[in-house]
């Protein structure tokens, strides 16, 4: 089976809390030089049969209609061998 | 229309006003008690369920629909009780969405923008004040615009966000219909604390009305039976 990956991430204009409190954190932990942390989510799915552009095209329409919030995130679709 | 209540009793008037349960939710029980106290037949929902059991109206309560889980109410929007809301809204229904609710609207696309994790990350529980920005809707004619009333808040993904556009055009709309005072809890943009469709049938907001319904619990007060009666003049005028 085929691994399809669709990272989610927040558009760049939306406030992410959420990542910023990751960027607060690292220097009190010693991880110094990182400037900005955004957190996102990934979504591995195996496919079953051919990814093909048919496939690929009903993971787009899956990402857009219901993995991602359009109006709020932007997704990648990407295959991994 | 003339509407009485016996105590624990069913009402008489025939206003039917549908609560939808979605796996998750926990407001249901109270928002079922708030219909009836405002002189409604609150009508129970299940999400598998398509059929709107003949309701005049709907409401989405609060809760943590399917767990929230991808994001708040993007699951429960998709189910089968979804469905026949999502039609009978367009089409011109008298439907509430409260905190998860308004989540669900927002996921739906019936209202615009989108509800975020809380700017500053924590769980707010809290008795809040808002002023009335739209008495104009099915669910607020009860009010007075500028009438400021509390109600209490509790979410943690209460930011309401949207583009800059979608924003301009609410305002300019007076599709903002509720907006925090004293404090904005969440970091919604524009204190926005609930909104309209251009119908004015849709409303979603994070308070919770139906938690301020009765004198002995939530803020001691009554400000939320307004929502309920609201609704009732609205479809008894229809």
């Amino acid at each position: 089976m085929a691994r399809v990956v669709v990272d989610v991430m927040l558009k760049p204009e939306i406030l992410d809390p959420q990542g910023q409190a990751v960027q607060r954190a690292l220097p009190r932990l010693g991880f110094d030089g990182i400037a900005d942390v955004r957190q996102g989510k990934r979504f591995e799915l195996e496919v079953e049969g051919p990814v093909d552009e048919a496939a690929l095209a009903r993971i787009h329409e899956m990402a857009e209609t219901f993995l991602a919030n359009t109006v709020i995130e932007d997704f990648i679709v990407k295959v991994e061998s | 229309m003339t509407v009485t209540t016996t105590p624990g009793g069913a009402p008489s008037g025939n206003t039917r006003i549908g609560v939808v349960t979605f796996p998750g939710t926990l407001d249901d029980r109270d928002t079922l008690r708030a219909v009836r106290l405002a002189g409604a037949e609150p009508v129970p929902l299940w999400h598998r369920d398509k059929d709107l059991k003949q309701v005049d109206a709907v409401v989405l309560p609060g809760g943590f629909s399917y767990g929230d889980y991808l994001r708040a109410g993007a699951i429960s929007r998709f189910s089968p009780v979804m469905e026949t809301v999502i039609d009978q809204a367009r089409a011109g229904m008298p439907v509430l969405g409260i905190c998860n609710g308004f989540q669900v609207l927002t996921e739906t696309h019936l209202l615009p923008g989108a509800m975020l994790r809380n700017n500053h990350l924590h769980f707010v529980c809290r008795n809040q004040r808002l002023r009335v920005e739209n008495a104009d809707t099915a669910w607020t004619s009860d009010y007075e615009q500028g009438q400021e009333i509390s109600v209490p808040l509790k979410n943690i993904d209460g930011r309401y966000v949207a583009d800059e556009r979608v924003l301009d055009e609410l305002e300019a709309e007076g599709r903002v219909v509720f907006r925090y005072r004293d404090l904005n809890p969440n970091g919604s943009l524009r204190d926005i604390a609930g909104i309209t469709n251009a119908e004015g049938n849709v409303v979603g907001l994070m308070p919770h009305p139906e938690h301020a319904v009765e004198p002995l619990i939530g803020t001691g007060g009554t400000d939320g039976l307004a929502f309920f009666t609201s609704v009732i003049k609205k479809l008894a005028a229809l």
